[in-house]
């Protein structure tokens, strides 16, 4: 069993050809482009949808950071489109590979921590140093201020990796449990089985909120250095 | 001649000239794969009252590929005596 456990999250190969780039290029399909004023209902509610979200998440920016609108939007989109996708049964979910979360995570953190040090270099290196701080602390401060925000990307990258990889394992693991409690005792098997009922609303809930978060905390970075 | 067919209207014996004669440059299967997007497209999803059913077609057939993808690891989990 604990062979069978972790081969879901094995990277697809077919015959040594990287199947994982159409599965991770899957989500575009579901997300068609339209010119007109007045689309179908699958356009409609999808850019009713988008802008909702988008005015939610930068309202607060400048018009600087404003600009980061399209990664944003593209970047919640595609985590929550991948990660609801991942919740059908035997698909593949790439955010649970560490080395994706962190391609995404480290360039977009570092664009943020850029933009800030190259145009507003004073208010960035403020940062280091909260206010009010006696002066015999200042020097552990700021270290634990520089350690703090290295560690934003990795922080980044780990969680989405980690909830999502422990979402489906515990789904793996409930259901296989309920699976094997069928012959023993019946009762035991439905309430294991509404676990995994609970569980499941729950990781559909995590997808989104997951990409939510990263997304927001990518814009947090942003507002403090735009 | 079988070129320029559709492929009901093939004789049975005239399929492997028409399987030559089709177009698998790049841009070719590009196009071949735009047109079948487009067909469907138009068909379910892009209609007046379109349904839940457009995008869940797609789903589903997105859940059997990737049956058929980890059937290998999956058949050694079957409920048999041996495996």
């Amino acid at each position: 069993m604990n062979e069978n456990l972790f081969t879901s999250f094995i990277t697809p190969v077919i015959l040594g050809l990287p199947l994982v780039t159409l599965i991770v290029l899957f989500p575009s399909l579901l997300f068609p482009t339209s010119n007109r004023l007045v689309s179908n209902r699958f356009v409609t509610l999808q850019q009713w949808m988008l802008q909702l979200v988008s005015k939610q998440m930068m309202s607060i920016h400048n018009s600087k950071g404003q600009t980061w609108t399209l990664m944003l939007m593209s970047l919640i989109l595609f985590i929550g489109s991948t990660n609801l996708l991942g919740l059908l049964p035997h698909s593949f979910t790439p955010t649970t590979q560490l080395s994706m979360n962190l391609g995404m995570a480290i360039p977009l953190w570092a664009g943020a921590v850029i933009t800030g040090f190259r145009n507003k270099t004073k208010t960035s290196l403020a940062h280091f140093l909260p206010q009010g701080t006696p002066t015999p602390l200042i020097p552990m401060l700021v270290i634990i201020e520089t350690i703090s925000l290295f560690i934003q990307p990795m922080a980044l990258a780990v969680r989405l990796t980690a909830n999502i990889t422990a979402g489906h394992l515990l789904i793996h693991l409930i259901g296989g449990a309920t699976l094997a409690l069928m012959s023993i005792s019946t009762t035991t098997a439905l309430i294991t089985f509404t676990i995994l009922i609970l569980l499941t609303i729950l990781e559909f809930a995590v997808a989104m909120i997951q990409a939510y978060v990263f997304t927001l905390l990518v814009s947090l970075y942003l507002h403090d250095n735009t | 001649a079988a070129s320029e067919k559709k492929l009901l209207e093939v004789k049975l014996g005239e399929l492997p000239s028409w399987i030559l004669m089709r177009d698998f440059t790049p841009s070719g299967i590009a196009g071949a794969f735009q047109r079948g997007y487009y067909r469907y497209y138009n068909k379910y999803v892009n209609v007046k009252k379109g349904s839940i059913a457009g995008l869940s077609m797609v789903l589903a057939a997105y859940v059997f590929l990737n049956y058929c993808r980890s059937y290998k690891e999956l058949k050694h989990e079957r409920l048999r005596k041996y495996h």
